[in-house]
């Protein structure tokens, strides 16, 4: 039988595995999105794992909330993105520097 | 034989998620996102949880990421100033990554949720996992799942509002259409009959 740390330590590397991904592609949004993506997609394999082994469907209700706002957050973050390449020309994020944060 | 398929999805999925972050080309990344999403469906499979593993196939496989590949391919990116910064961030990249690991591990591993602590749960098979999603998504839940719907109308709204532009935008105007007469859009031209080749040799 598969135990529950063995889920959890797979959910654990995927998100530290995103969280360098974000460190090595700082330059390219598209790539910090998917990145973005996959840790969601650790954090809803942890939410699963739980809701499997408490016997709780709670957690699969969770993840669908999860999911939905991640679609909504997809869609509205390629569309600025879209919207920022046709103002700038470019993705890079050290030159989207017009805020001045 | 479970373990082995269970060790044989998590390697795949590793293996696509190191390929996402360091592969050079955006629209590789985009495709091995596609993997690495499958397999995590059939690792939500294992963990019983057939709805969710389907959804995940159809609206973020099916949705999502050929969204992502869509963007990927419209924007004509220049690739080489994106890679600055690679291999100096390396070291720092792998440090954390590592720590973070070494610690989750040391909270998540065997000792703390092995088999001993959390034992695996007898699953009803009687009734399946969509309907009983359904059944606490549609009583306990239905205030959230209302809201989840406004949210993703909102992401539509906003979606569209941003990306349209405000040049080319056509406008139709309903009171205008309605307004309109046969004589705005149609030229009636008067002219003499014309005698085609056949015609002519049918005649003599």
């Amino acid at each position: 039988m598969i135990a529950l740390s063995d889920f959890l330590i797979l959910g654990a590397l995927l998100f530290s595995l995103s969280v360098a991904g974000i460190f090595l592609n700082r330059k390219n949004i598209i790539i910090l999105l998917m990145c973005i993506e996959l840790m969601l997609l650790a954090v809803n394999l942890n939410f699963l794992a739980f809701a499997y082994f408490l016997d709780d469907a709670a957690g699969q209700v969770f993840v669908f909330f999860i999911l939905t706002v991640a679609a909504a957050e997809a869609a509205i973050g390629l569309a600025i993105l879209v919207v920022l390449f046709r103002n700038l020309s470019t993705i890079n994020v050290d030159e989207i520097g017009r805020l001045k944060g | 034989m479970e373990k082995l398929l269970f060790y044989c999805f998590a390697a795949i999925l590793l293996f696509a998620a190191t390929m996402v972050i360091t592969v050079r080309n955006p629209v590789r990344a985009a495709l091995f996102l596609v993997l690495a999403f499958f397999t995590s469906a059939a690792i939500w499979l294992m963990l019983h949880a057939e709805f969710l593993a389907i959804a995940l196939v159809l609206v973020y496989v099916g949705a999502v990421l050929v969204l992502f590949l869509f963007v990927v391919m419209m924007l004509d990116i220049d690739l080489v100033p994106l890679r600055e910064g690679f291999t100096r961030y390396l070291p720092l990249g792998i440090l954390v990554a590592l720590l973070i690991v070494v610690e989750m591990i040391a909270v998540l591993g065997v000792s703390n949720f092995g088999l001993e602590q959390v034992e695996a749960p007898q699953v009803d098979e009687s009734v399946s996992n969509t309907r009983r999603l359904g059944l606490l998504l549609y009583t306990e839940y239905v205030y959230p799942f209302q809201l989840a719907a406004v949210i993703l109308t909102v992401a539509i709204v906003a979606a569209i509002m941003l990306t349209l532009r405000s040049g080319t935008r056509k406008k139709q105007d309903a009171g205008q259409q309605v307004k309109v007469q046969k004589a705005d859009r149609l030229r009636v031209v008067k002219m003499a009959s014309e005698q085609t080749k056949s015609n002519k040799a049918s005649d003599q």
